[in-house]
């Protein structure tokens, strides 16, 4: 039997205009929020594995650090199939950084020692796409990154990677951590009985004294990456407008413009 | 002077706030269904006059079908949770609502209400899941605004029922693998659940509908059906039967109208603020601001009084006189916002490019079905001067 933990985490709304708190140095994550939507190719990878039959998944857990709205995101991510969750959540992991979050996340899938770890790509809002990796790292496993295909072998894991050059083939063993590519699959809708029922499923809510986690890692305490400042982006300029009057003589104009600039 | 709205059409009294968690994941993931998989080809079935019944099944699976009911597969939703659906559903076309309300609402219900556990064990698992498609059959075409003078009777023969007659404007009529049919019998008029396959029953679709057009209407004929004794609903005698069934779908209409009259609005902000005449968006003239300040006060006073019904529903307060004054008060401002609507896109509007004609024209015929507009007036002029008349 094998069991899947999904790496999640709530998000702000795709609507909802991201600035840093230059109080605080962290991201202001106020408004309306919701399951980062890179997750839900997560969640959907592992129930393609349950469904399938490609592994012999009997459960998927969603797991999550986060401020009490995060129960939100776990909710979420059952009522798209996720069978049960847990939520870490402590005063003392305000603040913490990547390393810190994935040292935190690491130390609840040993409690859960799932034979599988999933996450999403990135984070739709801090985006440093590399809690995936610091879990792996953390837990001592094979951790990949950018998966967009997944083939299973009994224990072996044959993963196409999705790099800047081109695809990788990737063999794993289990256990290991595996960050999906929003390429890897179509997340399904989450059905309407499955979002009414959300509340009943299990949900395990752990502070960091439950987990016996180390505070002194997490949080504010346990942060090595500091924010210094950040700037605008240099303003772009204007691009330029083809009214399309003529169709032949659009095509021209736009030849001649990429011609210009060496791009054909 | 130019500046970013400051109103969502979508959403103008922030009535999101409103809504509890599940209600409003719900709300989402109809939303998303109607607009990535149901806009791109309604005007399409809109213009052949058709519906896919495989949409049943889809639906099926995201669990729509039978959503405020309980067991049997269902998902139990709350009654507001259930009307945002049909709002979502209808903000794409009043047929795609028609599709669910008539198989929860017109089918599903009466036989989770007032059915034998054998009805609801055969029946209600299937049509959840969408497998079985239900119809609902009490206009006849000579009695439409009064049911009591319905023609179509059921007769004992031995311990058999033999249904005779006729229904008419039959949503899902052909498809339907089931049918809650209402006929008169000795006993006063009662429901009978006849499956579709049984010998003696017929349809043929009714052709040529400007109106609904992304949606089955079918006559329904009754040519000596004999049914066993176990075919008739036990817990529905007399016309309080189907008019309890019509009032649990009208709720779903209260919310649904107030969905299309959303889709209307929206596209008519969206047109007046692009398209130019006389060198200015046709939103920054006067009579455009005035219909657009007209439509917005109808789409939030229609939102509102849904939303409030849906709660009273569930507080068990809600009384047919309120669904009555929903669907009088929401569908005729509903018509009225996608008139006027039609009215900001000019020509653009009456194509099917469009969302507001399609609208406008689908209305029409929520205006007269499930109660016309008129026997909702006389509900509401009853209940107020406690005066009857409808005779």
């Amino acid at each position: 039997m094998t069991k899947i933990v999904v790496l999640v985490k709530e998000v702000p709304d795709a609507a909802v205009q991201k600035q840093v708190d230059s109080s605080t140095g962290r991201l202001d994550r106020s408004g309306e929020k919701t399951l980062n939507p890179f997750d839900t190719h997560a969640i959907e990878a592992a129930l393609q594995l349950k469904e399938s039959g490609a592994l012999d998944v009997d459960e998927v857990v969603a797991v999550t650090v986060g401020p009490s709205s995060a129960v939100k995101a776990l909710h979420k991510a059952v009522s798209l199939g996720a069978d049960r969750s847990i939520h870490l959540t402590d005063d003392a992991l305000v603040g913490s950084d990547v390393v810190g979050t994935g040292y935190a996340l690491a130390e609840l899938i040993k409690r859960e020692s799932p034979d599988l770890v999933l996450a999403g790509q990135q984070s739709d809002d801090g985006q440093s796409y590399a809690v995936g990796a610091a879990v792996a790292e953390y837990l001592g496993w094979p951790g990949l990154t950018q998966v967009i295909k997944l083939d299973v072998d009994g224990q072996t894991l044959t993963c196409e990677r999705q790099a800047e050059y081109g695809y990788d083939t990737v063999k794993v063993t289990l256990p290991a951590v595996i960050s999906v590519g929003d390429a890897i699959n179509e997340p399904r809708y989450p059905s309407l009985k499955a979002i009414m029922g959300a509340k009943k499923k299990p949900l395990e809510s752990l502070s960091l004294g439950d987990a016996e986690i180390d505070a002194s890692k997490v949080g504010e305490a346990g942060r090595k990456a500091v924010w210094t400042g950040s700037q605008e982006p240099p303003a772009k300029a204007a691009g330029e407008l083809i009214e399309d009057e003529d169709t032949a003589e659009t095509v021209e104009k736009i030849v001649a413009w990429l011609d210009d600039r060496k791009l054909i | 002077m130019s500046h970013d709205p400051t109103l969502n059409p979508g959403d103008v009294l922030g009535l999101d706030a409103d809504l509890r968690d599940d209600e409003r994941e719900v709300r989402d993931t109809t939303r998303r269904l109607v607009r990535e998989k149901l806009l791109p080809n309604v005007a399409e079935w809109f213009e052949q006059a058709t519906v896919p019944v495989e949409l049943m099944r889809e639906f099926g699976a995201l669990g729509l079908l039978g959503l405020h009911l309980d067991g049997y597969g269902c998902a139990g939703a709350s009654p507001t949770a259930y009307g945002l659906v049909c709002q979502e559903l209808e903000a794409g076309d009043t047929g795609l609502r028609s599709l669910v309300s008539v198989q929860g609402s017109l089918a599903m219900f009466p036989i989770h209400r007032f059915g034998s556990d054998e009805q609801k064990d055969e029946w209600l698992p299937r049509m959840a899941t969408g497998e079985a498609i239900g119809c609902f059959g009490l206009t006849e075409p000579d009695s439409g605004s009064d049911p009591g003078s319905m023609r179509t009777t059921a007769r004992r023969d031995g311990t058999d029922w033999i249904l005779h007659g006729q229904k008419m404007w039959i949503t899902n009529g052909s498809i339907a693998d089931v049918a809650v049919v209402w006929a008169r019998t000795d006993d006063g008029i009662r429901g009978f659940v006849v499956p579709t396959d049984t010998k003696g029953f017929s349809t043929q679709d009714i052709h040529g509908k400007l109106s609904l057009r992304a949606s089955i209407t079918s006559e329904l004929l009754l040519d000596d059906v004999r049914l066993p004794e176990t075919a008739m609903l036990p817990g529905a005698r007399g016309l309080g039967g189907p008019l309890t069934v019509l009032g649990e779908a009208r709720l779903g209409i209260c919310f649904g109208v107030a969905g299309a009259a959303r889709a209307c609005l929206e596209a008519a902000v969206d047109y007046a603020r692009t398209r130019e005449q006389f060198g200015k968006p046709i939103g920054a003239f006067q009579l455009t601001q005035g219909k657009l300040a007209e439509m917005v006060s109808r789409v939030a006073a229609a939102q509102l009084l849904a939303l409030r019904l849906g709660r009273m529903k569930e507080a068990g307060t809600l009384t047919p006189d309120h669904v009555s004054l929903g669907k009088y008060s929401n569908v005729s401002s509903a018509l009225e916002v996608a008139r006027t609507a039609r009215t900001i896109l000019g020509g653009n509007g009456i194509t099917l490019e469009y969302p507001v004609m399609r609208h406008a024209a689908n209305l029409e015929t929520v205006l007269t079905y499930e109660g016309t507009h008129e026997v909702h007036a006389l509900v509401l002029g009853k209940a107020l001067t406690g005066i009857s008349a409808f005779t």
